[in-house]
Parts: structure tokens; sequence; C-alpha cells
């Protein structure tokens, strides 16, 4: 997929999520222990082939920019192409100044530069909320082969649920033409379309022309159910393993799913790399007492009390007698002596002093803001 | 603009460690895995990105493959630089002539013009076989403070150890005046650690010296330190007083790899102000299963624990299936121990396979000291066989022949 532009749309406003997009974009959410999450979407990205890639950012982007840094660890540190993180452009007569892009299409004619500079004849534009380890490159040949204009990834399943309320719902024909393209449908919520979508670099251009000079910004409204009937729009079904992270109730499920061995293997083993920053951590250490069981560990963590059905993050340090279960941890928490903790979300730097107890509830964890002292 | 740098380090990396044994068959010693996600070569390599050295040649000469792949441009140690950085430096032709590297001294001598490249005041020698945490530039300091010609790094060690040690003979300021090689009847017990620092005016002048002189085995400790103390030079010796450890032999290599367990470890890993850095794996989290059991130990990234763990080192990508045992252990790197197998003061290096029921080693209590059981790279111990204690296993064994 040389010939292919990438386009990350590293924001998205998820008012479920607010506890933990606070300080930072949803891209760059601590995931599995060692991950943000756009590490999911820029590695399989890379594994496709992909060689430039835009990051459109909104608010809140420095701990992305930490993150990703060079672009190096996912080899996109380059003299041609690379990585390129494209702040809002802030121009004080513009009707998006301080870069409240209502949409889209208006996010995109802010980088309408960067685009006409790119030489690829395609672009794969997604949002930085899945969590997969998948190649585009499938994706890419049947938009070929169909001849299509537009073509979407989608997942099968049932999405009933009202935290997809913010999404579109494809129906297809048998040879995987789009037929209608819903928002948030009352009924027939069975193929997702996760916002991963590959097009002309040629069309992208005038549909972000045409799209500003009438003042629409929406790209499933003023593009995709604007043109159902002039573009030929496909599906392409995703089979990889797939989750998409909405509300906190779904980060906690997606990180929990990485307990499953058939996840890991389909997220870590079987497929390409998943890159991350480096950190340069020891190896974890499990002392005398430690009893850990059903359990991700990250480097860097001192286990010296309980562990079970959690997701440690580097620097984790668990003392005597403390009680972790089905929590998420992310970098550097301490939990202290005697202190229990069930279904809690502790972001990173909180310290849960000596005989606290915390309890959350399954479809309800408790979240702890970063740096918290409980 | 004219380039320099007044210290640079040469790291000499092409040992072969034959004590090492089947651990070193197609490796060089300074690339044999370490402490869980290092290689024993991060340790002097970060060593020097601490200190403040960010030029650091790297002779290679035995399999050096793998060990160049490892060391790459240097990035993992900040070492990609635009002046400096990290140089691999095999033995090369020069006109129609070339040679390997005879000795310390002569690999140093084929690569004055790497050294002179960056026109330093003063060479730091270093070897890759040492486990310890140093700041060199306080021996620079020291070197320079006492304007010595050499400044050699000892350790003091028992009376008893030190016939086992090249030992520095000095004044009571510390200064040489003599160098014995594992003398029978030491007078002192200040054991010479392999590191040097030189001033490079003067160590250039003996390498040539010492090239000219047909006779000469061209080391270090053995001809190039005692010509210098012949002609009256001034060499110091530098007092080291922290954890140092030489991993030449089986033994030694378990036992380092040991001593980083527990609270009260002598050389403290997790040091945010003195980092070990490595070449990363870039695996997913250990994940430990429900049922397993894991004390005592360190366990890295891309590592899957089902089994029972104590006291043990296990590295990244190691498999330990269900009711497997690992007691006292080193796992090295995408080691697999199947369910049921038993591995008790082993050292089961890369990728190796312990079958179902496969019993490696025995309890540390009931082994003499030092028989460590050692699996070799990549062998295979075929389902229900047994690897007695002591034994090195350099082919894969089967069933009914057990390695004895």
């Amino acid at each position: 997929m040389k010939n292919t532009l990438g386009i990350i749309f590293t924001y998205k406003y998820e008012e479920d999520l607010k506890a933990l997009t606070q300080l930072r974009s949803i891209a760059s959410i601590p995931f599995g222990g060692r991950y943000r999450i756009v590490d999911f979407i820029l590695s399989s990205m890379v594994n496709s082939g992909i060689t430039k890639i835009g990051m459109i950012t909104r608010t809140n982007y420095s701990s992305l920019m930490d993150h990703v840094g060079s672009g190096k660890e996912w080899d996109l540190a380059r003299k041609k192409g690379g990585l390129y993180i494209l702040p809002p452009f802030s121009n004080p007569a513009s009707v998006n100044y301080g870069a409240n892009y209502r949409g889209r299409m208006e996010a995109l004619a802010n980088i309408t530069n960067f685009i006409r500079r790119s030489s690829e004849e395609y672009v794969l534009m997604t949002d930085a909320d899945m969590i997969t380890n998948m190649t585009f490159d499938d994706m890419l040949q049947q938009h070929i082969e169909k001849g299509a204009d537009i073509t979407l990834l989608y997942k099968k399943g049932n999405f009933t649920n009202e935290s997809y309320s913010q999404f579109c719902f494809l129906s297809l024909d048998e040879d995987e033409k789009v037929t209608d393209v819903t928002i948030n449908p009352a009924t027939d919520r069975n193929n997702l379309a996760v916002g991963t979508v590959i097009l002309k670099k040629s069309l992208l251009e005038s549909l972000i022309q045409q799209c500003s000079s009438h003042n629409l910004y929406g790209f499933r409204r003023d593009v995709l159910q604007a043109h159902l009937n002039d573009l030929k729009i496909y599906g392409f079904e995703c089979k990889n393993y797939f989750s998409i992270i909405t509300s906190i109730s779904s980060y906690f499920d997606s990180n929990m799913e990485l307990l499953k061995d058939d996840v890991r293997r389909d997220l870590f083993v079987d497929n390409n790399s998943i890159y991350t920053k480096i950190r340069d951590e020891v190896p974890t250490e499990y002392r005398n007492d430690s009893c850990v069981s059903n359990s991700l560990i990250a480097d860097g963590c001192i286990i010296e009390g309980t562990v079970e059905n959690s997701i440690l993050s580097r620097g984790v340090h668990v003392r005597k007698g403390a009680v972790v279960q089905n929590s998420i941890l992310m970098q550097d928490t301490e939990i202290q002596t005697g202190s229990q903790i069930n279904y809690v979300i502790a972001d990173k730097d909180v310290v849960i002093r000596q005989n606290r107890k915390l309890f959350g509830y399954q479809k309800f964890p408790t979240v702890l803001s970063k740096g918290s002292l409980v | 603009m004219k380039l320099k740098k007044e210290c640079i380090a040469m790291l000499l990396a092409g040992g072969q460690g034959s004590r090492l044994g089947v651990l070193t068959k197609d490796i060089a010693k300074p690339a044999v895995p370490f402490g869980g996600k290092y290689r024993i070569i991060d340790f002097p390599l970060s060593n020097c990105v601490n200190s403040g050295i960010d030029t650091v040649g790297v002779l290679t000469q035995y399999m050096p493959l793998d060990l160049n792949t490892y060391i790459g441009n240097g990035n993992p140690w900040d070492l990609d630089r635009n002046f400096g950085g990290a140089a691999i430096l095999p033995p090369y032709m020069h006109g129609k002539v070339g040679e390997w590297y005879k000795g310390t001294a002569n690999a140093i001598y084929q690569n004055i013009q790497f050294i002179e490249n960056y026109d330093p005041d003063y060479v730091v020698i270093l070897s890759g076989d040492h486990i310890y945490k140093m700041d060199y530039s306080k021996m620079l300091e020291y070197h320079k403070e006492k304007e010595a010609a050499c400044t050699i790094a000892v350790l003091n060690v028992t009376l008893q150890e030190a016939s086992r040690f090249g030992i520095m003979n000095t004044d009571e300021n510390n200064r040489i005046y003599e160098f014995e090689e594992k003398p029978k009847h030491p007078k002192s017990t200040k054991a010479s650690m392999g590191i040097y620092v030189f001033t490079w005016s003067k160590l250039k002048k003996y390498l040539v010296e010492d090239e000219a002189n047909p006779d000469s085995e061209n080391d270090f400790g053995k001809n190039i330190i005692p010509a210098m103390l012949g002609a009256g030079e001034t060499l110091m010796a530098y007092e080291f007083a922290d954890y140092w450890k030489d991993v030449g032999t089986i033994e030694s290599l378990w036992e380092a790899n040991m001593e980083l367990l527990g609270e009260n470890s002598p050389i403290k890993l997790n040091d945010p102000d003195w980092r070990i850095y490595s070449r990363n794996p870039n695996e997913q989290p250990h994940y430990i299963a429900a049922g397993a059991e894991v004390h005592n130990s360190i366990v890295t990234e891309g590592a899957v624990i089902a089994g029972k763990v104590s006291h043990s080192v296990i590295f990244h990508g190691v498999h330990i299936a269900k009711d497997a045992i690992v007691e006292d252990s080193v796992i090295l790197p995408n080691a697999v121990i199947e369910e049921g197998a038993v591995v008790r003061y082993s050292i089961v290096a890369q990728g190796a396979v312990i079958g179902k029921g496969a019993v490696i080693g025995a309890a540390k209590e009931e082994c003499e000291p030092g028989s460590i059981a050692v699996i070799g790279e990549n062998i295979e111990v075929e389902a229900g066989a047994c690897v007695k204690p002591g034994v090195m296993a350099g082919e894969n064994v089967r069933k009914e022949a057990d390695a004895s």
C-alpha cells in the first residue's frame, strides 16, 4: 500500500469517556498495560506499508505528541514521508478559530495543503478509537477491483448498545455495495461502520472543496448520505479481532478481553507487531508473598501482594497485603499495604494509601483521575 | 569547524567465552542474554552513555552477526550521533593484507585510525563480559588529577580469590609498581576489573612499540602494562567498591542472574538515574494465568506463565505451561517449558523446548555446588527425557538416551 496516504483523526468527543480524556485525546489513552489506543491503528497502517501518515489533532494533544515523538518507534521518522502532526491552524478570521471543528470535512479542509502536497494516489482515513491488528491491503484491493469511489470498513455484529449512538450503520447488497447509511438507527444495527475509509486522493480533494464551499462539514451526512446515489460506496468486512472504545465500560471490557488467550494471540502473536513508545523499564519483580492469577503485567512493576484478573501498566507497585481484583492500573500506580480495590480504573500516578477499600461495579468501574491520592 | 572528543571508549567484544560452552556456540559472549531483558554488553554500553561518553568503538571478531545486529546504529543506548556514537569494528583488510585481532592490544592497534578520527585526549578500554554499574567520568577525573599515563580500575577481593585475577601491587598512594597475572602468592588484593583509562598519546606510543616486537602476545595485561611499568610511566589504581561480576563461567553467570532477585539485590537495576538500556523486543505485557504461582522471580514482556516459578529469571517470550515447575533457573528468550516439565538449578538457552514431563537438573540443595544443567540454544528435550545436574546439552536430547 505504498501508494496510500494515511490520515488519523486523533480526537473524538465521547461524553462517556470524559474521565480519561480530560487531559488527553482519545488516541493517547493508555491501553493494555503498555500501549496507547493509537498504537493499534498506527501499527496497522505501518504494517500495511503506509509510510506517510498525518495525525489531525484538536485539543489536549500534548500527551499524544509526547507519545509518538518523531514516529521512530513505528519506523515513521523518515526523510520521505513519515509522521506529520497536524495541529489546528488557528486563524482568528476563520469560523473554526480555536479549532472547534464541527465535523470531519471541516477538519480536512484545514489540512488541504498537506493533502495536496502528498503524491499518493489513495487516502486511508481513520479514527483512533479502535483496538485491532490488521492490514488494509485487502481492503484497497477490493476497492480497486470493484471500481469503488469510497470503501468503508465495517464490522458485523449486534451493536444494540446505546454507546454506539454516534456511529453509522450500513445496509449492503450481496456485492458489498452500500445501499443505505444510517446514523444511530432504531433497528438494523448489524453492520457497524467503524470510521475507516479508503478513497482516491483526487476525490477527497474535490469533496473537501464541495463541502467547504457549501458550508457543509460532516463526512457521514454531507458525503456518505448525500452522495449515496451518485458515488459507488462499498463496504469491506473486517474479520480480525476488533473493539471500539466508546465509553468507560467498553474501555474496561476491551482491556479485560486481553486476558483471553485467543484475543492476545490475534492482537500480539499471530499478526504483525504492535509498536509503542519504549520506556526502558526493568523486568517485573515478584516478591515472596506475591499471588497473581489471570493478569497481564507490563515491565517495571513490583508485585508483593495479590493481583487477580487485572491489567497492570509499567511501573505499578502492589505492596504487601494489598489486593487488586478486576482492575486496570496505569503507569506508576502504587497500591499500599493492606488496601483492596475491585473494578477500579486508576489513571497514571495514582496512589492508594494503606488500608483503603475501593470497589466499583463491573458495568460501572470507579475511575481515579491522573495523580489522585486516595 | 574542528571536531574533537575528549574521551572515547573502545569495547573489546570479540571474545569467544569458551567457558560458557553451548551458550556461546553461535554468539559472542557479550551478546549472551542477561537479567530478563538485557545482554551482557548493555552494561558497559549503558555505563558509557550514562558517564557522558558518546563515542564507543565495539571490536568484534568471534561470531559477530548477532552482536552486530543487536548494536545496530546504537539507538537504544542513545548512541546514534552526528559525530561519534557506536561503531562496530571488525578486523579488516589493509592494502593486500589483513589479519585477525591477535590480542587485545593488537585489536586497538589495528583501529588507531578510527581513534584518531576523534582526536581524543583519553581512551577508555572496556571489556564486554562484566556486570556492573560504574561512572567512568569519575575515573577519568581521577586519571587527570593524578596525571597518569594509565589508570586501572581495581576491586578489593579476598586473598584466596586474588590468585584468579590480575593483581595490582601498589604503593600507599595507589600508584602501581607491579602487575602480576594470577599470582600463586598474591601480595595485594587489588584485582584488575579490565577497565583502563589511557592518555591516548602514551597508549599509542606503546601500541606501536608492542606491534614492532615479534615476540609479544599483543595483550594489555601481559605486554602493554608491563612495558609501561618498565619505562617508569605513572600507572594508577582506581578503587571501585560497588557491585562487579565477571560472568565468564556458567556458575558466575547463573549467580549474577540470581543476584538480581529480592529486595536487597546488590545491583539495583531499577535506578532512574542510571538506566541500563537494551534493544527492546517489543512484546506485549507478560501474562500470568489462573493457577500459576510466581514467587521471588523477575519476569519480562511477552512471557506466558501457567506453571509454578520460584527464584528464577524469566526472559521475554518464554512460555511455561501449566503444571511445569521452574526453580532456581534462568530461562532465556523464547524458550518453551511444556506441561509438567521440571526445570531446577538450570540455564535454558534461547528457543530451547523442554518437552512434557522432562526433568532438567535437580533441586539445588541436592546438587554439587556449581553443577548447573545447561540446555543450548534451540535444543529440543524430548517429552519425558531427563538431563542430569551439571550436564551441558548441545544436541537434542532423546528419551532413551538421557544426557548424562
